[in-house]
């Protein structure tokens, strides 16, 4: 329960510098005469892929393109998964299932089907850990009642084009919804509560949507962390340590969070007591506390309704001033570029932590602060400053915009695509990744050489294709040839037709380096 | 340099050192090797399956079907196969005792089985000799990532006094005095003056070391799609290792198995003292005091004893490592000063979960691509010289 806060700390001690040259700079400064931004920014944002009147489900998710499997209470759902090919539908009908799913196919919609009111519940009874992992892209999890398992609800690892809603976690370990490393993803309509990090963490990803989501009763709400091209709207956010959370995390290998827009949001009552585990970052954020803002940049804060929190409706911070939080080189630790639009904010920082407090004393302020600035944050503006009680916000422009209306969602209007191989691309590929480590075209290595099976398979592909799937051994002084039949059907085939099709162009490999003499 | 090998030679000439075995007994390969095509400048360029996948901003980072971090490649057949002969040749060390290969032995998956390297007269190392496999797809080296390129980093083992303990005018006296060595660096750089340089060492070591790729292993086969490539304990391995309460791959993120970063884990020495401050020294940043470079995973099966200084044999060990509890191996005084990783906590995983997560590990072994230690070298030297213990003497391992 780390409430004590460096963050904070380093505010204190700047409150205990009152008068001195650093804070009088401070308390006199005032950039409301500058317009900050381009009046057109969210007009012409380059990187909005959806425009008004699109579906926000059009470009993620599974096609259902295949057939459909059931699987009903007793069964296994990751039976399922197994049998399933990309485009098939997995339903899950209500009753209760004790597994770890894992989806570590393409286009697969896993869906629950909901009766009589009756959910499927994954039940992970304290001792699994994740309900469902994905690595494939374009997954579809939706209408499952996840609960109990100790790490994550829903985690993606560098699946794209997701797609996971209506679905309800309750008390489930580290993160409930956590996709990760992935491209273009909508996350909406979740019901969420008592996680012990983030209800809601989009890690490492681009192009997002979170909308509809309601979460509660977690340490933080909803985070969008390392992010970029996020939009974090229409939510309801209430008794969670902290509401929205737009940080960069330092020492992960993207290193930066930008272009984020939190609006529309309720942000009520996130007074709960923080419960984070030891050590982790959110172990830092004190209750009551809306919005945080740690290092990310290009963050607009518009729409909002953000009332009663005790501690502050808005914090924006830097890595220096947060507790627990290590240097990284590669990352810039201030937040710069934030704007703060018109929100609603009502009743916050009525208990603020100790060190607030201080600061307020040192600036005069009585009143119940609504947002607080710590530390440099280059810049940055708030539309109308007369609206809230604020803090450190001496070098704050006027926002030259003021909505974000023009950008709809930041989801992209074609589905992120792998990279688009030529069969001869592929063929290669394998060929020098996996074949060229037995034959060389001209020259004996552990197989024959790519010449003797040119003339053996010329004009059939399709053999070659086979045998690689189904060797035989054929020459007694040769050793026998592993199956290859790990490679796709179509890989096979391009592999062998780029054999069968390459001259010796040099491009072979020498024997000596490889073979053990 | 300049200067300095025109002195040389003139010193060379005069002295007649010039020997060692026949140039026309080596004749570098025009072949690149497994894994590389050679293209038509004469440059080896290496293909994947990985290459068919993308990953955000070219990281290489992310799940099972992500490309791979951008490498470094497009050396010639004849600077790999060069450096290979360097590799393996104990001339490149102060008392011809030991080559790159005796503290990176392809044997023992290019490490040592030493918990700290062992140096010319048995010097003893500060911290492990870490595997060399998929080089080329790194950006930091040494375990306190201090050098940013492989040519920097062979400068520390090939020149600190308990590792190879030679210095350049040495290194360049001994290949320059080798007619076989000057033909076969007139044939890798054709279009270099005739004297051997400190550059063209460095490059040729270089080019051999980014031509160690292992990247078909089981592990490789399910992630490009074949499922039955792993055993169902495998695959909950797999699911333990990247699920968020052991938060293996958090670090250790797929494909490479590391993420490239600093990682300050709790690593002790001694009475739960933390005397080797890692990275925080390097980079003056007292965050990552007893940080270390996040390794990669692959072929971890073939390269133990583990962490920087050695002080697990087995990689369950290893693992249990993490599983202790959040500073666990700390005293309290250090534990205060030290910015432990906040994926280092107590994910409580049993006993049989640390055996799947071996088992898990073992699935990245693929060796299949190792080169071949030369025959015969230039220098007239046995290959290889001074072998690590493990290979030398079965129960000598971790002395």
């Amino acid at each position: 329960m780390a409430l004590s806060n460096k963050i904070i700390t380093t505010v204190a001690a700047l409150g205990l510098l009152a008068g001195g040259a650093w804070l009088g700079q401070q308390l006199g400064s005032d950039n409301s005469a500058t317009l900050v931004g381009d009046a057109s920014r969210y007009n012409n944002n380059a990187n909005a892929g959806l425009g008004a009147g699109t579906r926000l489900d059009a470009t993620v998710g599974a096609s259902g393109s295949g057939k459909t499997i059931d699987v009903y209470n007793g069964e296994s759902i990751q039976a399922a998964v197994k049998r399933a090919a990309p485009g098939d539908i997995i339903r899950v009908f209500p009753g209760e299932y004790k597994e770890t799913v894992y989806i570590d196919k393409d286009d697969i919609w896993l869906t629950g089907v909901i009766q009589g009111g009756k959910w499927p519940v994954l039940e992970g009874e304290h001792k699994l850990n994740d309900a469902v992992l994905y690595s494939g892209n374009n997954i579809t999890v939706e209408n499952l009642r996840i609960t109990h398992y100790k790490g994550n609800a829903v985690m993606g690892q560098a699946g794209n084009n997701f797609l996971i809603r209506n679905n309800h976690v309750i008390d489930t370990g580290v993160y409930g919804i956590f996709p990760q490393l992935g491209k273009n993803g909508l996350i909406e309509r979740n019901i969420l509560s008592g996680i012990e990090d983030a209800a809601i963490y989009v890690g490492m990803c681009d192009n997002i949507h979170v909308n509809n989501n309601e979460v509660f009763a977690n340490v933080a709400g909803i985070e969008i962390e390392n992010t970029r091209h996020a939009i974090v709207e229409n939510n309801k956010v209430y008794n969670n340590t902290g509401g929205i959370l737009a940080f960069i995390t330092p020492g992960l290998p993207i290193k930066t969070a930008y272009d984020i827009i939190i609006r529309n949001n309720f942000i009520n009552d996130n007074n709960h007591v923080n419960f984070g585990a030891p050590g982790s970052i959110v172990a830092g954020v004190p209750s009551g506390s809306g919005i945080v803002v740690m290092a990310a940049d290009q963050v607009t804060i518009e729409g909002n309704i953000i009332s009663n929190n005790k501690n502050i409706g808005i914090v924006v911070t830097d890595h220096h001033s947060f507790s627990n939080i290590t240097i990284d080189p590669e990352s810039d630790p201030t937040s710069d570029q934030v704007a703060i639009l018109d929100n609603v904010m009502f009743n916050n920082g009525y208990e603020p932590i100790k060190e607030i407090a201080a600061y307020k004393l040192a600036n005069l302020i009585n009143d119940d602060v609504d947002i607080i600035n710590v530390g440099d944050s280059k810049d940055s503006c708030i539309l109308d400053r007369g609206k809230y009680v604020g803090l450190g916000l001496g070098d704050y422009g006027t926002c030259n915009f003021s909505d974000t209306s023009g950008t709809v969602a930041y989801l992209l209007a074609e589905p992120a695509e792998p990279h688009p191989f030529s069969e001869e691309d592929k063929g290669k590929m394998a060929y020098y990744g996996i074949c060229s480590g037995c034959h060389a075209y001209n020259v004996r290595m552990i197989g024959p050489p790519v010449q003797i099976i040119q003339a053996l398979y010329m004009e059939n592909p399709e053999g070659l294709a086979e045998y690689i799937a189904n060797p035989v051994k054929k020459r007694e002084d040769y050793p026998e040839m592993p199956a290859q039949d790990y490679l796709a059907p179509e890989m096979r085939l391009a592999v062998a037709k780029y054999m069968l099709g390459v001259d010796n162009q040099g491009r072979f490999n020498d024997p000596a380096l490889n073979q053990n003499q | 340099m300049m200067r300095l090998t025109t002195r040389l030679a003139a010193l060379l000439a005069l002295s007649g050192l010039a020997t060692g075995a026949l140039a026309s007994e080596f004749q570098l390969s025009e072949q690149c090797p497994p894994s590389f095509e050679r293209t038509t400048d004469n440059s080896c360029r290496l293909h994947s399956l990985y290459d068919q996948y993308n990953s955000l901003y070219g990281r290489g980072v992310g799940g099972l079907k992500t490309a791979l971090p951008s490498r470094r490649d497009g050396f010639s057949p004849q600077q790999i196969d060069l450096g290979r002969f360097l590799f393996f040749d104990p001339l490149l060390s102060a008392d011809n005792s030991l080559s790159c290969a005796s503290c990176h032995h392809p044997d023992l998956g290019f490490a040592d089985g030493r918990a700290t390297a062992l140096g010319v007269g048995g010097a003893k190392g500060h911290r492990g000799a870490p595997s060399l496999w998929n080089m080329a797809f790194l950006t930091r080296f040494f375990w306190d990532a201090r050098a940013s390129s492989l040519e920097a980093q062979m400068q520390g083992p090939l020149y600190a006094p308990e590792e190879m303990g030679t210095n350049p005018a040495q290194l360049l006296q001994k290949l320059n005095a080798n007619d076989a060595y000057r033909a076969m660096f007139e044939q890798a750089f054709p279009n270099a003056d005739q004297y051997i340089t400190l550059d063209q060492i460095y490059t040729a070591i270089a080019a051999f070391e980014t031509s160690l790729v292992s990247l078909n292993s089981p592990y490789d086969r399910y992630a490009h799609g074949h499922h039955q490539a792993l055993s169902e304990p495998e695959i909950e391995g797999l699911n333990i290792f990247r699920s968020f309460v052991a938060r293996c791959a958090e670090c250790h993120t797929p494909p490479l198995f590391t993420n490239q970063q600093i990682a300050v884990i709790g690593i002790a020495d001694g009475e739960g003292n933390l005397p080797d401050e890692g990275a925080g020294a390097v980079f003056n940043n007292p965050s990552w005091r007893g940080g270390f470079k996040v390794p990669s995973l692959r072929n971890i099966a073939r390269t133990a004893p583990y962490m920087h200084n050695g002080m697990f044999d087995s990689l369950k060990d290893a693992a249990r490592f993490y599983t202790l509890g959040r500073g666990h191996a700390l005293n309290d005084k250090e534990k205060s000063n030290t910015v432990l990783h906040w994926h280092i906590w107590e994910p409580k995983l049993t006993d049989a979960e640390l055996d799947r997560l071996v088992d898990f590990m073992n699935t990245l072994t693929d060796e299949q691509f190792t080169p071949a230690i030369p025959n015969k070298l230039p220098s007239g030297l046995k290959p290889v010289g001074a072998l690590p213990p493990a290979l030398s003497s079965p129960v000598a391992r971790n002395n």
